[in-house]
């Protein structure tokens, strides 16, 4: 990626940011909920109409929408998004602390499909319309068709409840309580990718220089991990970063089933509470993460794929 | 290809899970008739928890409702919000794809930008977000996905109708003096139908999923309805006691899932024979 390119492609995160930001604003701002009322119910007060009307005018809630966003978004500039009034505690140190065990789901539940994926993908193509290609692409038609919340809720209740043997609240960072959760990502996940590893390597499979290479005798062996499955993995780059974005989105519901202390699940309990701080505050840095990771992956091209380096 | 035989009988797959499919619309449709007296939203307290027997194949829940006919009354609330939400996906963004690229230029910009906003964006995350604020309800669930789930549409809509926008018949009708609306209507809109069809018919399955998660967390339908996602949510409590409540809603799911996937794979594999 030339650097004029990485230019307006940051341009444009810009604007998408500025407006996402403007849009999570926007809801917030037209939802029903009072937040004055919630915060003083979260403290457990009932407040007279004369404090809420005061508390409104000292949060300048009463300001047009326009002045409100503005001060909001630069307040957010300087690294201040507000307190959550649910917790009492800023919402930067709330989003901080839950950032690393979330990551840390996603990344073990990448390992767990890759250790799934790579392998069943690769003996799928290998083998195409064989009776092995058959059972995988049955089980990851399975796969992709099963609701994560109720593989969690059934590995929870053959494991924890049934077997004893993992804890059924997650709360804490071990490798036990990471497991199921991440199990749980993974199977969605690994089917998904089993098809695209058999769709590339399948791809790969057929093109001329293979064809070549067995003319000349080349081992079948050789062909498939010399040369095949190199060149397969560049989608499966592209795959794998994409994933790592939305799994930061869609750990939520796998976060809530197994009290997982996590964005996600931080966010669902910000929303139930009407903490909009906090929901602005997680919106916004989701989508900071997530297209930062998308970015990296862009830029990675150019070092996994050495046409890209000979295009500059 | 033999004609002679008839399209069923080719399409031996489609055929049955369309039949599988039109099998559990009429289960639906016809939830109060196969369930009788029994209703779905009030039960007998003395009956609560009972294992599954006889009476109550599926066993009862906390109330004492009867979990079976709260899972038929369940594929209505499932199915026609998971129609509404793909018509609603199907219409905004065909309409605005088209529109996006017949005109070009700012309005392109504005709709792609718009678009762009979307995909750059972990679809669920919006999703929550917009459920929660607008409050838990199983018409802004719908809304919620749809905001986040249009652009895949637009962006293919767009792409098909630019494939054709500057082709010679295209230019002749113009010339000859069709009108925007007619241009759209004749040539533009029904470009683009098979294609975002097999999209829908595929999707069918995903939304669903999406529609029970967000249930499952408490933005989408609100008890007493029966919904399976939201009944998921209330069997997790009781998952040493009663685990039916969690088995029997989740399969159902499962199921329905598994067969609209299969119908929109073999709806693609009919239309479309270039993939596979």
């Amino acid at each position: 990626m030339s650097g004029k390119k990485l230019l307006s492609r940051l341009a444009q995160m810009l604007i998408v940011l500025i407006g996402i930001s403007f849009l999570t604003f926007l809801l917030t701002y037209i939802s029903p909920g009072d937040p004055v009322r919630h915060m003083y119910l979260a403290q457990g007060l009932m407040p007279d109409e004369e404090q809420v009307a005061q508390q409104r005018e000292e949060m300048g809630l009463n300001d047009p929408l326009t002045v409100q966003y503005w001060r909001w978004l630069t307040n957010c500039l300087k690294g201040d998004f507000g307190k959550s009034y649910s917790m009492n505690k800023p919402v930067v140190t709330l989003l901080l602390a839950r950032l690393w065990p979330t990551l840390k789901l996603a990344l073990m539940s990448m390992i767990f499909m890759l250790i799934v994926s790579v392998p069943l993908g690769v003996l799928s193509a290998v083998y195409r319309n064989r009776p092995i290609d058959y059972v995988v692409r049955a089980i990851t038609f399975f796969g992709v068709s099963i609701p994560n919340f109720w593989v969690g809720l059934l590995l929870m209740l053959l494991f924890c409840v049934r077997l004893g043997l993992l804890p059924v609240i997650s709360s804490g960072g071990t490798f036990k309580d990471l497991l199921l959760p991440a199990i749980t990502l993974a199977v969605a996940m690994s089917a998904k990718y089993t098809r695209q590893v058999r769709t590339a390597v399948l791809e790969e499979l057929s093109s001329d220089y293979v064809i070549g290479a067995r003319a000349r005798g080349v081992r079948e062996s050789r062909i498939l991990w010399g040369n095949v499955f190199p060149n397969s993995l560049l989608p499966l780059i592209t795959m794998l970063g994409l994933s790592i974005g939305s799994l930061l989105g869609g750990t939520s519901v796998v976060e809530v089933i197994f009290s997982y202390p996590g964005l996600g699940n931080l966010a669902v309990s910000a929303i139930t509470s009407s903490d909009y701080y906090l929901i602005q505050g997680y919106v916004l840095w989701v989508a900071i993460i997530y297209m930062v990771i998308n970015l990296i992956v862009d830029i990675s091209y150019n070092y996994v794929d050495p046409r890209m380096r000979l295009k500059r | 290809m033999d004609k002679k035989k008839s399209f069923f009988r080719r399409n031996i797959g489609f055929t049955v899970f369309a039949i599988l499919a039109v099998i559990v619309i009429l289960v639906a449709i016809f939830a109060p008739v196969i369930c009788g007296d029994r209703s779905p939203t009030s039960g007998d307290i003395t009956q609560a928890l009972m294992k599954p027997d006889a009476e109550h194949p599926f066993g009862t829940d906390k109330m004492g409702r009867d979990i079976f006919t709260r899972v038929l009354y369940g594929a209505r609330t499932s199915l026609s919000s998971t129609f509404i939400l793909v018509a609603v996906i199907f219409v905004i963004g065909a309409i605005l794809g088209v529109l996006a690229g017949y005109f070009g230029g700012a309005v392109d910009a504005v709709i792609m930008r718009a678009a762009d906003m979307m995909i750059a964006f972990p679809g669920l995350v919006l999703a929550i977000a917009v459920a929660g604020i607008l409050g838990a309800s199983m018409k802004n669930a719908i809304i919620a996905i749809a905001i986040v789930s249009w652009p895949k549409y637009a962006r293919l809509a767009r792409s098909l109708v630019m494939k054709i926008r500057h082709a010679d018949f295209v230019a002749a009708a113009t010339v000859t003096g069709s009108r925007t609306m007619y241009m759209l209507r004749r040539y533009m809109f029904p470009n683009t139908i098979t294609t975002l069809v097999i999209t829908a018919a595929t999707d069918i399955g995903s939304m669903m999923m999406e529609l029970a998660a967000l249930s499952f967390l408490g933005f989408g339908a609100t008890p007493p309805t029966p919904e399976w996602g939201q009944m998921l949510s209330e069997g997790r409590n009781f998952m040493q006691s009663a685990p039916w409540l969690m088995i029997f809603p989740g399969l159902a799911i499962f199921v329905t899932v598994v067969i609209f996937n299969m119908l929109g794979d073999g709806l693609r594999d009919i239309l479309d024979p270039k993939t596979e």
